[in-house]
């Protein structure tokens, strides 16, 4: 079966000749959740834009369900419901008829039950006469989502839906996108937060420059790219490592009571076992063993730095 | 035809109209009361009658004109400016939804409130002149068609605004002079020959002339040109707006 999004070489030159998007291949597939992770400006928002009909991609092609976004763009843009990074939102209308507005506007028959679910799901339901400009920021975040998710699509992009937003409301997020997720819906969300792709993605896409660096399964990134440390606390300080130990990469921290072995959790053997046996052979007594492994921040961090170096 | 968006625009649209019902009411009456104090009553008075029309009832159609155009511009340029200038333009540009959809449901909004208001101040203008409507097909017709052509005007024009000063400029310097000057207040055949020839070329003479001859069968340009004249305009008008919206001119990047 195709993928519920398919971008074939998507790129866009703005008017002024900068080139946001430098050919773009990405398919993403029903039902996931894609975090898009990027710095400021790296096309993450042209790429969401050029998807949703925001802005029309200067050459490439991109699909939704199937239909073309330009040529087919009626069925296209019904399945897709976006929530924008800014809080754009009419400030003396209320709750209720904005959320009405866009399910009407993407031509779905009035259902007063169902917008009542979905504001009653994003605890919006007590709020629904108020003007929008009486409402608190988190608050009106939860209005975006809301008429987003008014005419029910099947592919919901979030443009850095939790920036600027407390914790309380980002682990209602989550567990908003989670829910959906369930019900079937794909879900793209752009994010410079690695804690939220990491706490909440199937893939991670990482975008620089308008290129997309890589698209791998979270879980195999982190094995793949995860580099492991283990951290032996000693009985005893040492004042160098010891030369037994040399053929090991090893460093010593905490003045001398930690040993630190960075080791790649992809290679066949970690030499765990043989460190293990060295250090007794040596006699270093050991206290305690810790191991952690690098987060995606860090994944991230070196990749786009080397995609800075690279350039 | 998607009319269930279309319908979703034009409801929302009219929706702030009706939250400003009163304002929406009040203020075109009370400067409608008070052109017919000062020009009806005060210096009306001591003008002769215009063609057999007192001069209170001959400017009643060039009043009407004169609310209906600014009133259909202004919000049919402010209706799509306000959602390009706060960012809710998004939500059209996302929506499965054709460039004419959008602009049926905007323009036929901002036409409706212009035509409304149009009413009112026929119906005050009433209650200071006898007024006779000879014609009133053909000036429901003209006040309609009025409405649209404005509206679509005032939409090209909110989507060329990036401003709120440039929403007020052409209004304020070309639509109120050519109104003014659009014999509103008079009738063109009072002008000298040459001012007679040099009115001619604008627009809203023709517009004003068709208008009054369905209340008074007076024209000052034979009735079938004022009716060509207004269509020409809305085709203009028309043409402008698919030429904005096939290129994305100022609205999608």
């Amino acid at each position: 079966m195709a993928a519920m999004v398919e971008i074939r070489d998507a790129r866009k030159v703005y008017d002024g000749g900068f080139e946001a998007l430098k050919g773009v291949t990405l398919d993403i597939e029903e039902g996931e959740i894609l975090a898009l992770l990027g710095p400021n400006g790296a096309g993450k928002t042209t790429l969401i834009s050029c998807i949703c009909g925001i802005a029309v991609p200067s050459s490439g092609e991109i699909r939704v369900g199937g239909h073309d976004v330009v040529r087919e763009y009626r069925a296209a843009r019904a399945l897709v419901g976006l929530v924008p990074q800014e809080v754009n939102l009419e400030p003396f209308e209320t709750v209720w008829n904005t959320v009405r507005f866009t399910r009407g506007v993407f031509g779905r028959p009035r259902d007063d039950a169902h917008l009542e679910d979905i504001l009653r799901r994003l605890s919006l339901w007590d709020k629904r006469s108020s003007k929008i400009n009486a409402l608190s920021g988190g608050m009106k975040r939860r209005v975006l989502i809301a008429k987003a998710l008014s005419h029910d699509p099947q592919v919901l992009f979030l443009d850095e839906p939790t920036a600027g937003v407390d914790v309380e409301l980002r682990r209602d997020m989550w567990q908003i996108v989670a829910g959906l997720k369930e019900a079937g819906v794909t879900i793209i969300l752009t994010t410079h937060y690695i804690e939220e792709a990491e706490a909440i993605a199937d893939r991670v896409g990482v975008i620089n420059g308008g290129r997309l660096l890589l698209v791998e399964e979270k879980a195999a990134l982190m094995t793949r790219m995860g580099r492991k440390e283990l951290r032996i606390d000693l009985h005893d300080r040492l004042d160098t490592v010891p030369p037994e130990l040399a053929e090991f990469d090893l460093a010593l921290e905490d003045g001398g009571r930690t040993l630190v072995y960075s080791y790649d959790t992809a290679a066949e053997r970690t030499g765990i076992s043989r460190l293990v046996a060295a250090m007794a052979e040596a006699g270093i007594v050991l206290r305690d063993l810790r191991t952690s492994q690098n987060s995606l921040e860090d994944i991230f961090v070196g990749l786009v730095h080397d995609g800075e170096d690279a350039a | 035809m998607n009319w269930t968006a279309v319908g979703a625009i034009y409801r929302f649209e009219m929706a702030r109209f009706f939250r400003t019902l009163l304002q929406s009411f009040i203020s075109p009456v009370i400067s409608t009361s008070l052109y017919f104090v000062v020009f009806g009553a005060a210096i009306g008075s001591r003008i002769d009658e215009v063609e057999g029309v007192s001069y209170g009832a001959f400017i009643v159609p060039g009043l009407v004109m004169l609310s209906v155009i600014t009133q259909a511009i202004s919000n049919a340029s402010f209706g799509i400016y306000f959602p390009k200038f706060i960012g809710t333009i998004y939500e059209l540009l996302s929506a499965p939804i054709s460039f004419i959809e959008i602009v049926t449901g905007y323009v036929g909004a901002a036409a409706t409130k212009a035509l409304f208001i149009g009413i009112v101040i026929l119906v005050t203008a009433s209650l200071f002149v006898p007024m006779r409507i000879e014609h009133p097909v053909a000036m429901l017709a003209f006040l309609v068609l009025t409405c649209l052509s404005f509206a679509l005007l005032g939409f090209i024009l909110g989507i060329w605004a990036s401003n709120f000063e440039q929403l007020q400029l052409v209004p304020l310097l070309v639509i109120t002079p050519l109104v003014f000057l659009g014999g509103s207040f008079y009738s063109i055949s009072m002008l000298p020959p040459l001012w007679q020839n040099v009115a001619l070329i604008n627009p809203v003479v023709y517009l004003i002339s068709g208008f009054r001859w369905s209340f008074y069968g007076l024209a000052d340009v034979p009735v079938a040109v004022s009716l060509l004249a207004i269509a020409g305009f809305t085709a203009l008008c028309l043409g402008a707006i698919w030429w904005i919206f096939r290129t994305g001119w100022r609205i999608r990047a």
